[in-house]
């Protein structure tokens, strides 16, 4: 986060406490980021054990979000946070959510691994498309929270235009898992464990999208949800005094 | 606020000057009809001499020279023909510290109507009395002790007593220069309401030190520094995404 931004206050305290909000807020995003890498790798290699580790990680993305929560809510009422502060703490508050729901979206896909039986494997082509998704998405996720962390507007919305691609890669895995579930019946196992991963990875592009209308927000103070996209792009072109 | 509101107070290039020392540069803003506007900005910042400016308290100071002009319901207030007696009962004051007259509580409220000749008779006067007090949320406290001393009432009971006599000579313009400072929490909110209340009637001008009363009572607010009229803008923009930098620093308790 550019210090700029949240230092300088006459009160230091004040400057260290938003400065472990935001600290807080990225270490939680690396979790989630590591539990969906890890994830895909589990489920591309087949890998039981270091699926049961997702899932168990999962408590430390919550406790994440608990801790985060009330220290946004001790600054909010010790420091009346105003102007970018206030909006700091709110696009925490609101991003920690949708972090905490991209970590649940990875020990969704950790337990399709664990359910899997072990003879109905997808094909390689199915794996490797779902795998090009995962890195996507995760990609996606990363320059969300970086985008947010340099609240940087421009970078936000470019990765908000990214998502449609990754909407437009869901619906050709939900097509032909649909396809190969009407041509044989020995697919519908399979293809519904594909359609399962894909939809838990469409989420994570939802939630990273919602991250980069909170840094647009951050970075802009008007709100980015629910636009189109020249106006997002007007937000962004405007320019501070 | 939108332009149809009509305008109460208009200022345009308001500079003041203490001797040689210039404490304005040039204010212009509106005030709005029926609005609670509010100025912030550190220690002289100029705030309160422009609040001041509005029915020329700044007359009372020497060596004070105010160029650039006000009007009131478009009426310039530095015309010569106009009295300023009468300006100051359009426009009240009520000031930081509680400053009863040293008179019995009706007596407070009395004064002004009588100068004025606002009553004729003293049912009349009975009838304003009784109506500022219970405008100003104080009538109930003190209705059984009207003769007893403004002074021997709680600060907050006494600011609401200013409130009521500025009241009394049925103003347009209530200007209040940091009216709750002396008081308790329970008692500035208490003025706060009354705030929200008297807005009906009259265009309040409120200057505080209190940032988070600022964005509790007012419709505007305006953010001052070093003499200069930085920023006005509806207090929510104001508070959550302030166009000029001076003010962010300002409002987030950061240096400038």
């Amino acid at each position: 986060m550019p210090n700029s931004k949240i230092g300088g206050h006459y009160s230091q305290a004040y400057d260290d406490e938003l400065q472990q909000a935001v600290g807080r807020f990225l270490q939680m995003a690396k979790l989630a980021q590591q539990q969906l890498r890890d994830a895909m790798t589990a489920f591309t290699t087949a890998d039981l054990l270091l699926a049961k580790q997702v899932k168990q990680s999962d408590r430390q993305v919550n406790s994440f979000e608990v801790d985060i929560d009330e220290h946004c809510l001790d600054i909010l009422a010790r420091r009346q946070p105003a102007a970018t502060d206030l909006r700091l703490v709110l696009a925490i508050l609101k991003s920690v959510n949708d972090i905490e729901r991209i970590g649940d979206m990875a020990k969704r896909i950790a337990k399709a691994v664990l359910r899997a039986v072990p003879e109905s494997r997808p094909s390689a082509g199915q794996l490797d498309t779902l795998n090009q998704m995962g890195q996507d998405v995760l990609s996606m996720f990363e320059r969300a929270v970086s985008a947010f962390e340099q609240m940087d507007a421009k970078a936000a919305l470019a990765v908000l235009r990214d998502e449609k691609a990754i909407d437009s890669t869901y619906d050709d895995i939900m097509q032909s898992s649909l396809a190969s579930m009407m041509q044989d019946v020995q697919q519908i196992a399979i293809s519904l464990q594909v359609s399962q991963v894909a939809k838990s990875l469409e989420r994570v592009g939802d939630h990273s999208r919602n991250i980069c209308e909170q840094a647009i927000f951050l970075s802009k103070g008007s709100h980015a949800a629910h636009l189109s996209d020249a106006e997002l792009q007007q937000i962004v072109d405007k320019q501070r005094d | 606020m939108t332009n149809t509101v009509p305008v109460k107070i208009s200022a345009k290039d308001v500079k003041v000057f203490y001797g040689d020392n210039q404490a304005l540069h040039g204010i212009s803003m509106d005030v709005y009809q029926n609005e609670v506007i509010s100025f912030i900005g550190p220690s002289g910042c100029g705030k309160s001499t422009f609040l001041r400016c509005m029915n020329r308290m700044n007359d009372t100071i020497e060596h004070c020279r105010v160029t650039g002009s006000i009007t009131l319901d478009g009426r310039d207030i530095h015309e010569p023909a106009l009295d300023v007696v009468q300006l100051r009962a359009q426009v009240g004051m009520v000031f930081q510290k509680p400053n009863p007259f040293p008179k019995s509580i009706y007596e407070n409220i009395a004064y002004g109507p009588r100068l004025h000749g606002l009553a004729e008779r003293k049912a009349d006067l009975d009838d304003i009395v009784e109506s500022s007090l219970r405008r100003a949320g104080l009538w109930n406290e003190v209705k059984d002790r009207l003769d007893q001393p403004g002074t021997g009432l709680s600060g907050g009971q006494q600011q609401r007593l200013c409130i009521a006599r500025s009241i009394a000579v049925s103003p347009e313009v209530i200007l209040m220069d940091e009216p709750c400072s002396a008081l308790d929490p329970i008692a500035t909110s208490i003025i706060e309401e009354l705030i929200d209340e008297l807005k009906q009637n009259f265009t309040i001008v409120i200057v505080t030190h209190n940032m988070q009363q600022a964005a509790r009572v007012s419709d505007r607010t305006a953010f001052f520094h070093l003499g200069n009229l930085i920023e006005i803008g509806n207090t929510n923009d104001v508070f959550t995404n302030p166009t000029q930098k001076r003010t962010e620093d300002y409002i987030t308790g950061r240096y400038g």
